[in-house]
């Protein structure tokens, strides 16, 4: 990904915008999540791409190689991808109970049932 | 050349899909656009040398969370209301974001440049003692488990966590039909 | 999809090949790429590749979910056991030198237990949840 110095960083930075975007205007609780999960899979793309070195190897020791590329990075966003799955886990688990108390996944139909209690 | 060539189709694709999920209205389709965008940024993470993340994408992105995705929806149903409100303020503030953080990259050395500050103090001395101290090849195994270890086991705790969340709001005893939902208005 | 004879038959092929890959993953971690949340995901879908072809009652047949439950515990049990054996063994948590004649092997065998712990819990984990879910509107 040579392209510039920078260019790349700021695809990433669209990407994660319409990750962000989706979050905060759609109205469904379950596009919201999965909104969030593109969001994140983005920063991780973002924080990766911040650890390879220039003709840097595959963090794996093995015999005649001199450059490596960063491992700390890569140790940190896997320990991110697993817990992001946990919370996508425990936020799908809220939506079906939220759906089975309100009958609807949509934050304006929820509203309106809270407002008229 | 070919290198160059495949990560921009690889970016493309990436921003493809993302703009897809935002316009669709069906959510199994939105949910078959995130399984693609996951598994594309599985193909990033191989090119970026992150082999370890990327076969964590690969099977806990693709497979696990699309599955409860695809479960969520068979219990919630699958079509989105049109949003009812303009999308004009959430566009402001996305791109207020976005120019904020475009703004912050200005400062950060260029992309893969081996002398950013971020490769000279902890991971030369990581990729330099791990032979001698813990004798194994894979220096992401050996710092995640042995360098790191309280983290992975921070990590751990959290996936136990989610566990014991999905079983207390869940639980796994089959239950009776449940008695009338409230009708929506 | 049990009335699917191709479904069926590959499924039956495909599910014990996937598990023996689960478990080639989570011992090969420190050679290759791998480890415990890959490997514990992996092993995890081959059981939810049988839920889904047979059906959740098979799934619950063939693990009882109490037996679900401890083994959640399990593996995060063995972890942070791990760390108390090393100071009752005199060295700091989670020091795994201690465990061994020299520090080499400590290592190793520190570094083994670990990630059986975690691939144990995630593969407990993640079957649970799909069971969880799945399993919400059973008759």
């Amino acid at each position: 990904m040579n392209v510039a110095g920078l260019y790349n960083y700021w695809i990433v930075i669209l990407l994660m915008m319409t990750g962000f975007y989706v979050v905060i205007s759609s109205g469904n609780l379950v596009k919201k999540i999965i909104g969030l999960n593109l969001f994140q899979a983005s920063v991780f793309i973002l924080y990766i791409s911040m650890g390879k070195v220039v003709n840097g190897a595959v963090p794996i020791l093995r015999e005649g190689v001199t450059t490596y590329s960063n491992p700390l990075p890569h140790v940190l966003i896997l320990t991110a991808i697993v817990v992001g799955v946990a919370t996508t886990a425990l936020g799908l688990a809220l939506v079906v109970r939220i759906r089975e108390a309100y009958g609807s996944v949509e934050e304006d139909d929820i509203h309106r049932q809270d407002e008229s209690l | 050349m070919l290198i160059e060539a495949i990560n921009i189709v690889l970016l493309g694709m990436l921003v493809l899909t993302a703009f897809a999920a935002v316009r669709l209205h069906d959510l199994f389709a939105v949910t078959m656009m995130f399984g693609i965008y996951s598994l594309l940024a599985a193909v990033v993470f191989v090119v970026l040398d992150a082999v370890d993340v990327a076969f964590t994408e690969a099977a806990v992105g693709v497979g696990i969370s699309t599955i409860l995705m695809l479960a969520t929806i068979g219990l919630v149903g699958r079509h989105e209301q049109r949003p009812a409100h303009r999308p004009l303020l959430p566009l402001l503030v996305v791109a207020v974001t976005g120019a904020a953080l475009v703004y912050g990259t200005l400062d950060m050395p260029f992309f893969a440049d081996p002398a950013a500050p971020v490769h000279q103090h902890v991971a030369p001395y990581y990729l330099g003692k791990s032979p001698e101290q813990t004798g194994i090849p894979n220096v992401v195994t050996s710092i995640l488990a042995s360098y790191r270890g309280y983290d992975t086991l921070g990590e751990l705790a959290v996936i136990f966590t989610a566990g014991v969340g999905v079983l207390a709001l869940l639980g796994l005893r089959r239950r009776k039909r449940p008695s009338k939902e409230r009708p929506t208005p | 999809m049990r009335d699917n004879p191709v479904l069926r038959i590959v499924a039956k092929i495909i599910i014990p090949v996937i598990l023996l890959f689960a478990l080639y993953v989570q011992f090969h971690g420190d050679f290759g790429p791998g480890g415990g949340f890959q490997a514990g995901a992996i092993f995890a879908a081959g059981f939810i590749l049988y839920g889904l072809v047979f059906g959740t009652e098979a799934l619950r047949n063939a693990i009882p979910p109490g037996l679900l439950r401890f083994v959640i515990a399990l593996g995060l049990v063995l972890y942070a056991g791990v760390g108390a054996t090393t100071m009752l063994l005199g060295s700091d948590y989670l020091a795994y030198g201690a465990l061994a004649h020299d520090l080499i092997s400590g290592q190793h065998l520190g570094i083994f237990l670990v990630e059986l712990g975690v691939g144990i819990t995630v593969s407990a984990v993640i079957v649970t949840i799909f069971l969880a879910f799945a399993g919400r509107n059973d008759p």
